[in-house]
């Protein structure tokens, strides 16, 4: 049995509305190990953002519990989630979310100026970690200078830079053609190989093939919670690496 | 996050829109310009005023005979002749006074060789050097005895000395005053403009008894028009002033309730109305000027402002990546710092070479102070705070969702 990372027990969150609140999560229950590769599926509406936004610290429920390694989250100040987030936790958004004005050696070491990071260092992990993801030979252009897979390339170097132990991805192709999809899956199932957990939110059932469970969202709550099935998808996602 | 860090996000931030900040640094630059430009020359007009007024000679009071009242008909100051001689030796007996000097004065028509000059010629006593702040500058003065023998020895300004002797020493030559001979004894020190703008060198000096008997005449021999008296403090003039009342008011028999026949002006009190005007005129300056720094520091806020909207999602990314709230208001406040301080630091060259070329160009007399230069920066500073500080809360304090989902 690995280590659990994630555990969530009893989660609520509601949203006030002026017909009174509304809950978007109703007793989530999800406990993630170490090592795991989650992919959280489910329609429009369903809860999925508000529940990554929570796993993400980015957000608190209204009641129910949330650990990290452990460590109740709801309990940390504003200051010390920010903290979490920087050192424990990594992001890659649908749309990349690049900083335009920074060349893409800046923005992958954008995180650790605020872990207080040396400039020389921040320098050498950054270039380090462009190289990772193929993209060494743009360490001084610009973010509109490259493809939107290549961004996201950069976008996940930047996820990467401070050694998170989580790596929260929020629909992270949604916004790239299929072939380039592939790529970016097979990169994040490298990643998930050498060690780092990943949730991934997705609401198609090709991307979600390649983590190793899928967890399915509907008005709140879980519905459903397996392992992938290994003959289910036209690629095995152990081949396609 | 460190410093450095923070610096260098602040300044990258501020030079992606380049046009931007220096249109936003222009309200600053033309406000510290401003008051650095104006308080330069408030300061300079107190100093010139201060000046001139110093050149007058200080802890002064001038006593001047009073207009005589006759038949209802009155006449202007220094016309009547009750004012003696023995008067000023009188007030040279009162504790407190350090020189007295009576005066007696005119214009006349000075020969010397093939050049003439009219000047206004001063009858007075030696203690007039120690009255006035005006030594002799070469040769020396008259003494006692040639005021006792109306000895005809004159002193010159430096104006006269270069008009009549402009190639030669005058000291020892003899010159001609309406005609008659006076032996020149010494000049005296550059004194420059008197504060109504005469020049105070263009005059001649003979001793007091001389001008009375023998160059000017008097239908009262042993009158004089001023007395200027010196005392030891400021702090004894008021007292002194009164005195200098009394023992004229009981020497010239002034019944109670009767108009004195003479007036003591304090021109310390000219002095400080002087000072102040021109105090008051600085402050006003700067205060005008103030208000376009704090229009600056508006632009700076606006700008700001626009700067956190259209920035919101970079907030966003930046609090998912571990800023902290104060990370992120210190960004943002570093950046309303960065842009006060640099157009501070311009308007300051600008002010001060603005005040230099006054000075220059159209003679306006600055004063360029450490302290001015140390205000404007104190102001700016605080201006980039103050006005940094709301844009760059609302910035620390957005919820990063919302920030992550502006488009």
């Amino acid at each position: 049995m690995r280590d659990t990372l994630l555990c969530i027990r009893r989660l609520y969150k509601e949203y006030p509305t002026p017909a009174g609140a509304f809950p978007a999560l109703k007793d989530v229950n999800l406990s993630i190990g170490a090592g795991e590769f989650v992919a959280i599926m489910g329609p429009s509406g369903s809860g999925k953002s508000t529940f990554m936004n929570i796993l993400g610290c980015l957000d608190r429920p209204t009641s129910g519990v949330y650990e990290i390694k452990g460590q109740n989250v709801s309990v940390l100040s504003k200051d010390e989630t920010a903290r979490l987030r920087g050192d424990l936790l990594g992001f890659v958004f649908q749309g990349f979310n690049l900083l335009p004005r920074m060349s893409l050696e800046d923005n992958v070491a954008l995180p650790l100026i605020y872990a207080d990071v040396k400039k020389e260092e921040r320098r050498s992990r950054a270039r380090e970690l462009l190289c990772k993801v193929g993209l060494q030979q743009y360490t001084h252009s610009r973010p509109n200078q490259i493809s939107g897979g290549q961004q996201q390339r950069v976008a996940i170097a930047r996820a990467l830079v401070n050694r998170p132990r989580l790596l929260l991805a929020d629909e992270p192709t949604g916004n790239l053609d299929t072939h380039t999809s592939e790529e970016i899956m097979t990169l994040f199932t490298g990643l998930n190989r050498e060690g780092i957990t990943i949730v991934l939110v997705t609401h198609e059932p090709d991307i979600a093939r390649y983590a190793g469970r899928q967890v399915h969202f509907r008005d709140g709550a879980i519905v459903r919670d397996e392992p992938t099935q290994e003959n289910s998808g036209r690629n095995d996602p152990e081949e396609a690496i | 996050m460190l410093l450095r860090g923070m610096f260098h996000e602040a300044s990258n931030a501020i030079s992606a829109n380049r046009l931007r900040t220096l249109l936003t640094m222009l309200g600053m630059v033309i406000g510290v310009g401003a008051v650095v430009l104006m308080i330069s020359i408030g300061q300079g007009a107190q100093f010139a005023v201060k000046q001139s007024i110093d050149s007058i000679g200080s802890n002064l009071f001038i006593v001047m005979s009073g207009g005589a009242t006759t038949g209802g008909v009155r006449t202007g100051m220094g016309n009547a002749p009750t004012l003696t001689l023995a008067d000023a030796a009188a007030i040279r007996e009162l504790p407190g006074i350090v020189a007295v000097a009576p005066l007696h004065m005119g214009a006349a028509q000075i020969v010397y060789g093939a050049q003439n000059w009219n000047t206004s010629v001063y009858g007075s006593t030696p203690d007039f050097h120690e009255v006035r702040s005006w030594p002799v500058a070469s040769g020396v003065s008259f003494t006692d005895s040639d005021l006792r023998s109306a000895s005809r020895v004159a002193l010159i300004g430096q104006s006269v000395a270069e008009n009549l002797f402009p190639n030669e020493d005058p000291v020892g030559k003899t010159l001609r005053i309406r005609q008659s001979p006076y032996q020149i004894l010494g000049v005296l020190a550059a004194k420059g403009q008197s504060p109504d703008g005469q020049d105070q060198d263009d005059s001649v000096m003979i001793p007091i008894t001389t001008a009375q008997r023998k160059l000017f005449g008097s239908p009262f021999p042993g009158t004089v028009r001023f007395v200027g008296v010196k005392a030891e403090s400021a702090e004894a003039m008021p007292k002194l002033e009164a005195d200098i009342n009394a023992l004229l008011a009981q020497r010239h028999r002034i019944r109670e309730g009767q108009e004195n026949d003479f007036t003591v002006k304090n021109l310390s009190d000219i002095v400080e109305i002087a000072v102040e005007t021109t105090r008051v005129m600085s402050l006003l300056l700067g205060a005008i000027a103030s208000i376009s720094l704090i229009v600056g520091g508006i632009g700076i806020m606006n700008i700001m402002l626009v700067s956190v909207t259209e920035r919101t999602r970079e907030i966003g990314i930046r609090m998912a990546i571990g800023a902290r709230e104060q990370d992120v208001l210190m960004q943002f406040l570093l950046e309303a710092i960065l842009i006060s301080a640099v157009g501070c630091l311009i308007g300051l060259v600008l002010g001060i070479g603005g005040a230099m070329a006054a000075n220059m160009l159209a003679g306006v007399p600055v004063v360029i102070s450490g302290g001015t230069v140390l205000i404007a920066f104190g102001v700016a500073a605080a201006t980039g705070i103050f006005f940094g500080f709301y844009p760059a809360r609302k910035a620390a304090r957005l919820d990063p969702i919302e920030a992550l989902r502006y488009q």
